[in-house]
């Protein structure tokens, strides 16, 4: 039985002038303490599918028009607003992309964070006090009793995501949502904040859902990762194997897009040709039929479903997988292990 | 015409200070911003120098001093033999028609209101060069950067943001510059269509035997795009190197931390790569640290000359210059990174 169930959840955006279909239908299981990448480019529904779970999609446009998300026997979405509130921030907590505007300005990092201790787990005061102070601790915040009455604009951005995941954890959640944590910092601030998320899901025993654009955040990060395009799933596997075998031609060319940093030849990159999909209008066939080098007639009349792959839980929804001979091959410079640098 | 190899811009000790004022009716002076404090390098004709650090540490301010968009504070800057620092007028405005700049953000650095052909064709224009063939060359400037027929009548918004970037390229193009000074081209942009952009500035700088200056802090897209890399931090360089060797051998703790930080797409890699973390934030750049600016993060420093002794840039490997007191011993194993509490961490194993 897993933590964390979504079945064909639909999300839809309705203007006056047009429809957009965010979200058509996708469905994953999470289990307690796993970690979960979802990757895709900017407009793909990855944001919008994890506000649709927890109920604050921007209204009154977004809406989600089918589907069920299935927490501890409940349906997310069919719960009153008043219960929805107590699962989210205690059991489910988010974090954002940009901890500024996440942060309300005008009080201090001390109330912000005892709020929700004061009113999830009934603390008074004080004891809610030492433990802000206690979670500020935990994720590398120097001199954190000092701090409590600091307002967001006297910390830096990498210290601000800190304060966020602390009250995102502050009532220990089961499932911890991550949406471009790190996108707005730099790259050793990064380094920073994801060692402090692997170190709490190591430790608290907590799901993480981590949404980004960013295949290396993953790599390093998830054991497990879907690839989204278009408002749907086009390929799931664990990370080792959708990196070492990606079978769908949308994760093989993201791939291909970027260069790596160990390269040790420079080969020409290889971009995506084309646009990503107008989500107004409604479509038969692939999405990324037509992008892709691998599309037939099929691809371009049905729709390929996720199905399972030779490979045991690796799945892909595409009528001509990648084959063998096209994986990439790079050829790398050896990285310096953890080993030589000690010895 | 010059040829290849030599240098075509060459910046001696650039101080850009940003004065910081206080008061209401009369201000006074009370500090200084040291966005750059003490630059020297050089753009070799036709060459990429890549340009990167992390926000703050000055980087798009030395790009924008050499354009003299800002008035150096101290230090010369030579656009072939001529001192940029010290023009003025006439002879600046010659100069810049030679030196082009592409910005980050393909949707504020295009007027809303101008027609794609109106944007591209100003430089002409202000220079007054082009003539009647302005619509001409407009369309094939077009045309070259890969943009469908007919975008000279349409505007801005009707585009994406790739094809935008496009737009400012060929913008930048129209003058047929030497220089192109690329400030973040690709950071707004999704990875597929960064990979165009990329493999268009490759293309562009053949064609028209451009020299560019790449500002950036994705460490992995400048790799592969530049000759030589300059590391920046806090207001100085501290790394120079050719870009095939700064990965297989970077010299400074800085550069070493940078390039364990970024994350490679690669599981089996991440999982076994050392990781040098850095403690804390980027010191303010008002009143920066003593001696070695990064003495303050550094999991090498040590008890002398660290703190106090301004290390000058100066070159070790082939290529590659670095400043940093102790870069032989680092190099040699023998100092070795201390180790501070668990949340700080500076070496962990991913993973």
């Amino acid at each position: 039985m897993s933590l964390l169930s979504v079945r064909d959840l639909e999300v839809k955006f309705v203007t006056r002038r047009a429809t957009v279909h965010a979200v058509s239908g996708i469905s994953f299981d999470l289990d307690a303490g796993e970690t979960l990448g979802i990757v895709g480019e900017s407009g793909c529904g990855k944001s919008v599918s994890s506000l649709a779970m927890l109920g604050i999609l921007p209204k009154p446009a977004g809406r989600v028009t089918g589907g069920e998300v299935i927490f501890e026997d409940q349906d997310l979405l069919k719960l009153p607003d008043w219960q929805l509130r107590s699962i989210r921030g205690q059991d489910v907590a988010m974090i954002f992309q940009d901890p500024m505007t996440s942060l309300n300005p005008v009080l201090t990092i001390g109330r912000q964070l005892t709020e929700s201790l004061r009113k999830h787990l009934d603390m008074d005061r004080k004891d809610a006090e030492e433990e802000a102070i206690r979670l500020l601790f935990r994720v590398g915040i120097p001199s954190a009793t000092d701090r409590l009455g600091d307002y967001p604009h006297q910390f830096s951005g990498g210290m601000r995501q800190r304060v966020m995941i602390a009250m995102a954890i502050s009532c220990k959640p089961k499932i911890l949502i991550a949406d471009e944590p790190t996108t707005a910092l730099d790259v050793t601030i990064q380094a920073q904040i994801l060692e402090v998320l692997k170190q709490l899901v190591a430790e608290e025993n907590m799901a993480l859902i981590l949404i980004t654009h960013d295949l290396g955040v993953v790599a390093g990060v998830c054991g497990r990762t879907i690839v989204m395009y278009a408002g749907r799933f086009v390929e799931a596997a664990s990370t080792k194997e959708l990196f070492a075998r990606p079978r769908h031609p949308y994760t093989l060319g993201l791939l291909k897009s970027v260069p790596r940093l160990d390269a040790a030849r420079k080969d020409k990159l290889e971009p995506i040709d084309g646009v990503p999909r107008d989500l107004t209008k409604l479509f038969e066939g692939c999405a990324f039929a037509p992008r892709c080098a691998y599309a037939t007639e099929e691809s371009r009349e049905r729709r390929p479903e996720l199905v399972e792959t030779d490979a045991p839980g690796h799945f892909v929804a595409c009528w001509n997988p990648v084959p063998d001979a096209d994986l990439p091959r790079i050829e790398t410079i050896p990285v310096p292990t953890a080993r030589e640098a000690a010895g | 015409m010059s040829k290849e190899g030599d240098s075509l811009v060459r910046v001696e000790d650039l101080k850009i200070y940003f004065p910081i004022r206080s008061g209401i009716v009369i201000e006074r002076h009370i500090g200084d911003i040291k966005a750059v404090d003490g630059v020297s390098f050089e753009i070799k004709r036709g060459e990429t120098l890549g340009l990167v650090g992390e926000s703050g540490c000055g980087k798009t301010t030395v790009g924008r001093a050499l354009l003299r968009l800002y008035d150096p504070t101290e230090g010369r800057i030579f656009f072939e033999d001529k001192d940029i620092a010290t023009l003025s007028g006439k002879e600046l405005r010659q100069l810049r028609r030679r030196m082009q700049m592409i910005f980050q953000d393909p949707y504020s650095s295009l007027n809303p209101r101008q027609n794609v052909g109106n944007i591209v064709s100003e430089p002409l224009k202000v220079h007054g060069i082009g003539g009647r063939n302005v619509e001409v060359q407009v369309r094939e400037l077009l045309g070259t950067v890969g943009l469908p027929k007919g975008s000279a009548n349409r505007y801005p918004h009707e585009f994406s943001g790739g094809q935008r970037q496009r737009i400012g390229l060929a913008r930048a193009l129209a003058l047929s510059p030497d220089l192109i000074v690329a400030d973040e081209p690709v950071s707004a942009l999704d990875v597929s269509i960064q990979a165009q952009i990329v493999n268009l500035l490759e293309e562009m700088q053949e064609e028209f035997a451009l020299t560019y200056l790449f500002i950036a802090h994705d460490l992995a897209v400048v790799r592969h795009i530049s000759d030589r890399i300059a590391v920046m931090y806090l207001g100085r360089i501290v790394e120079v190197a050719p870009s095939a060797k700064l990965y297989e051998n970077p010299l400074h703790p800085y550069t070493k931390a940078l390039l364990s930080a970024v994350p490679i797409p690669d599981p089996v890699v991440e999982e076994k790569r050392e990781r040098i973390l850095l403690s804390g934030d980027l010191p303010s750049p008002a009143n920066p640290p003593s001696g070695c600016r990064f003495h303050t993060r550094c999991p090498f420093r040590q008890q002398e000359r660290c703190d106090d002794e301004v290390p000058e840039l100066r070159p070790l490997a082939d290529g590659q210059v670095v400043a940093c007191h102790y870069a032989e011993e680092i190099q040699a194993g023998a100092i070795k990174p201390r180790l501070t509490s668990a949340t700080e961490v500076p070496v962990v194993a991913a993973g």
